[in-house]
């Protein structure tokens, strides 16, 4: 299993053999509050780099989720949306959004490792 | 210009608020814990809500005063017994809103509570009205909290006795460290509370107490919430200068001693919509599922046909589901119609329903 990687959009995910599972940082449930609403991509369908891949809504807006990666909706995390509060609980293991089937593993180079996130983050925050 | 802050500001910084920009103030929409245990523990508990960017108008006179304001409010303020309040409406003469508004008749004249964003508008039309007959102060020097939620009467009595005895819609002057303080059991959160009209200089320490006896502040982010599923109107959302009180369904607050003479700003239009009825019309809307429809959602019938727009949609916590507001033409409007939202592209299911969504009863006689 590789590292994990995150994306501008406050997305991680982590790569096992050609399937990648991907959700949203604990930086992005804090900047987002108490998560009411997930809306998930469709199982089988075809997501692209950079894409809307769902939307999470607090109490006060909605945003949406972009995948990081191309590929094909493999499986979906149901419990989310039946109960969004659990995105808030556990946003970067048990929380996950999605999984892919990956299209181009080289995508996976253009994200960023932890550390360099984290600054990221901090910074974009401050 | 730049932002305002309430005399609580550093209180909310100890409590680690999220400040926004609210009517150009520096408001807490949250504190640590969150929207959703705010909006909670307000249902349950008590919550403490600093509203001082609110307008605290206060105008003195006696039975001319009343006159006049007859002439500009749907109110029989004749009638209105001393220390009891009234939800009204500043209105223009084609009946539209200009502002929503809670009015208390005391003993020096009247005590008027305005919407931050519209207050300043508000005191230059009342004063136009009113020209200088009368002194207006509109009061930088108090600040307002609410006390909200089942707890609130026995927490705010501890500190300052005899407010429990206060009956809902009253108010009385009480006294806090030898200051002069005018309360009122009244509140926008659908649960029995308190608004308490404070000198700037003392409401922190007031609002510490409170917190020591087990209530806790929260932020406008959980005063919508809590709002909105008691069916309560946000001015500059559910309510704007292009509707009218009964297109909101709040002729309840028109006085129907005032309707049979009219003569109040606006009377001709109120009087007709009475009478032949609205086009459109504010209503509950209940989506199906977990759809959220934001305001300006569309709303379609079941032929695909606009019918309206959603004013004020979000996640209710007590709900626990989603919860809406808006206008639709009025043949749409009774209960349990089917209607579809359009959110994101996509046409979703809900219908109809009566407000509000959450329903606790408020105290009516405790003497």
């Amino acid at each position: 299993m590789s590292e994990v990687k995150y994306s501008k959009e406050h997305e991680w995910i982590k790569l096992d053999g050609d399937v990648a599972t991907i959700g949203i940082t604990k930086h992005a449930t804090e900047m987002l509050g108490d998560i009411v609403f997930a809306e998930l991509p469709e199982k089988g369908s075809s997501v692209e780099k950079d894409g809307t891949a769902g939307v999470v809504e607090s109490t006060k807006a909605a945003s949406d989720v972009y995948t990081p990666v191309s590929g094909e909706v493999v499986d979906t995390n149901q419990a989310i949306v039946d109960d969004p509060s659990k995105i808030n609980q556990d946003p970067e293991d048990s929380a996950w959004f999605f999984k892919l089937k990956i299209k181009d593993p080289s995508e996976m180079d253009t994200l960023m490792n932890k550390d360099d996130y984290d600054k990221f983050a901090k910074e974009t925050s401050a | 210009m730049e932002t305002k802050k309430t005399s609580l500001y550093q209180l909310h910084q100890d409590c680690n608020a999220k400040f926004v920009e609210f009517a150009g103030y520096q408001m807490p929409i949250q504190y640590s814990e969150g929207i959703v245990e705010e909006h909670k523990f307000t249902r349950n508990h008590s919550g403490i809500f600093d509203v001082s960017h609110m307008g605290q108008l206060f105008i003195y006179g006696g039975e001319d005063l009343i006159k006049d304001l007859e002439k500009i409010f749907p109110l029989d303020l004749k009638n209105l017994k001393l220390n009891h309040s009234k939800y009204s409406f500043l209105m223009d003469k084609d009946a539209g809103i200009h502002d929503d508004l809670i009015i208390t008749k005391t003993k020096e004249g009247f005590l008027i509570i305005l919407n931050a964003a519209c207050k300043d508008n508000d005191f230059k039309i009342l004063k136009e009205f009113l020209k200088d007959k009368y002194k207006m102060v509109l009061d930088e020097n108090r600040s307002l909290i609410a006390i909200q939620g089942p707890k609130s009467s026995e927490i705010l009595n501890d500190v300052i006795n005899g407010v429990k005895d206060l009956n809902f819609m009253s108010g009385n002057w009480f006294t806090f460290e030898n200051q002069k303080v005018y309360i009122t059991r009244s509140g926008y959160t659908g649960e029995d509370g308190f608004e308490i009209s404070i000198v700037n200089d003392f409401v922190d320490q007031l609002t510490r107490e409170l917190i020591n006896k087990g209530s806790k502040l929260i932020g406008l982010g959980a005063r919508d919430t809590l709002r909105l599923e008691a069916g309560l109107c946000l001015y500059g959302h559910d309510l704007d200068k292009d509707k009218t009180p009964v297109e909101a369904n709040l002729k309840w607050a028109i006085s129907k001693e005032r309707i049979s003479k009219g003569d109040f700003i606006g009377s001709d239009i109120i009087i007709k919509q009475l009478n032949d009825g609205v086009s459109k019309i504010r209503v509950g809307i209940k989506p199906e599922g977990r759809i959220i429809a934001r305001e300006k959602t569309k709303i379609f019938n079941q032929s695909d046909v606009h019918i309206g727009e959603i004013t004020s949609g979000t996640f209710g916590p007590s709900v626990n589901g989603p919860v809406a507001m808006g206008y639709v033409e009025n043949e749409f409007s009774k209960k349990n119609t089917k209607v579809f939202l359009e959110v994101r592209g996509k046409k979703h299911p809900a219908s109809i329903c009566s407000l509000p969504f959450y329903k606790k009863s408020y105290v009516k006689g405790v003497n």
